[in-house]
């Protein structure tokens, strides 16, 4: 291994850039260090320090250079961009690539467009939303009604969001929008068990990777990030339940 | 039976575009999503919720890791996509439902079964990650 061969703030750039691209589209927090210690490593540096939070990453290597803080604002779900900044801290350890090389690849992967449409994204909400209805004891004849009121909300969510950059609000106003679609079906007579079709349309906007991922920091020992990323589920879940309950409460 | 296996297939994959998972993970996703309600959705009227979103959560855990090494992915892609059908998220719906109509007890009982179940899944994954790295470690510790 070449020992130090690179100037220390260019392999200071490539891990930071590879850490906030993986928090910023979901990745756990144990591997977003695990990948920068790599990445260090790899470069010649067996000592780095790192402290990643979901909003922003500290990281500092040996005595010489200042530690550098880098500021993640917005947090979205790509899980396509965490596998390539994982397989390029692989090659990275294999040896294949200057952190200069690095830094331009990371940097592509930050501009690359996202894996799927968005309208392949609406049809597998609304898809995933009638699956879940039957998946929690619906009936079929339910299933247009579910696929209706999940991809609506979806869509809903995605555009309160750009609206509004408050998540609480567009999670609030799309879930308020489901209920009120679910309970007009079932007045109509085009579905039968509201219940059952709320639940499954709200599917779409439940935490999941938050959840997990919170759980998951916890038990690792990074309570910070685990104890924020936890609020950040509960927040979104108190937004979809409070939208609902409006409608609930006078149904 | 066959209709939950299909739509817990469509479903999970379908999560798995949600989450931008790889174009060549989605079926793998949809496979662990329907191994994990399989589990859940048979053991359930036996052995109660939470230990069924317990022991399904655990297989989850394990199929993913194995998945992942076999395809050199993270092992969250596959994971999260599997445990999305478990959120106990019809009781949530219905504790929150009672909460409005102010029948508070029935909504307590319902928001703590809530809670445990969330449990059973955090303990589940964690669970099945230590299994694999005690797995690994008597495997491998021959050789070191």
């Amino acid at each position: 291994m070449n020992n130090h061969s690179y100037p220390t703030p260019e392999i200071i750039e490539v891990c930071l850039l590879a850490g906030k691209l993986m928090m910023q589209n979901g990745a756990e927090t144990y591997r977003v260090e695990d990948t920068m210690s790599r990445i260090a490593s790899a470069y010649g540096i067996s000592q780095s320090h790192s402290y990643v939070t979901p909003t922003g990453i500290f990281f500092a290597i040996n005595d010489s250079e200042p530690a550098k803080l880098i500021r993640i604002v917005e947090r979205t779900t790509d899980l396509h961009k965490v596998t390539e900044v994982n397989s390029i801290s692989r090659k990275i350890s294999t040896g294949d690539l200057s952190p200069r090389a690095a830094v331009k690849e990371l940097a592509e992967i930050e501009r690359g467009p996202l894996r799927y449409s968005n309208r392949v994204q609406l049809m597998a909400a609304a898809l995933a939303s009638g699956c879940f209805m039957i998946m929690f004891g619906g009936v079929w004849r339910d299933f247009p009604a579910a696929v209706l009121c999940g991809g609506i909300g979806f869509a809903a969510v995605q555009y309160f969001h750009r609206l509004v950059k408050v998540k609480f609000f567009s999670e609030f106003s799309a879930s308020f929008l489901i209920g009120l679609l679910a309970a007009l079906l079932t007045i109509v007579g085009w579905g039968q068990m509201m219940d059952k079709i709320i639940i499954g349309s709200v599917m779409p906007l439940v935490p999941g990777l938050l959840i997990t991922n919170a759980i998951r920091d916890l038990m690792s020992g990074h309570l910070v990030s685990g104890l924020s990323k936890g609020a950040d589920a509960c927040l979104t879940s108190f937004g979809i339940g409070a939208g609902v309950a409006v409608i609930i409460s006078y149904m | 039976m066959l209709a939950q296996l299909f739509t817990s297939f469509i479903a999970t994959a379908g999560f798995g575009i949600l989450f931008h998972a790889p174009r060549r993970s989605l079926l793998q996703c949809g496979f662990v999503g329907m191994l994990g309600w399989l589990v859940y959705y048979s053991t359930t009227d036996s052995m109660g919720p939470v230990s069924a979103s317990l022991l399904a959560t655990i297989l989850i855990g394990i199929v993913s890791q194995g998945f992942a090494r076999l395809y050199k992915m993270p092992v969250i892609i596959f994971s999260v996509a599997g445990m999305i059908p478990l959120v106990p998220g019809g009781m949530a719906y219905n504790a929150m439902r009672q909460f409005v109509q102010q029948h508070y007890p029935q909504a307590l009982e319902l928001a703590l079964s809530t809670l445990m179940i969330a449990g059973a899944i955090a303990v589940g994954l964690v669970l099945s990650e230590v299994l694999n790295q005690i797995f690994h470690n008597i495997r491998f510790r021959p050789q070191r």
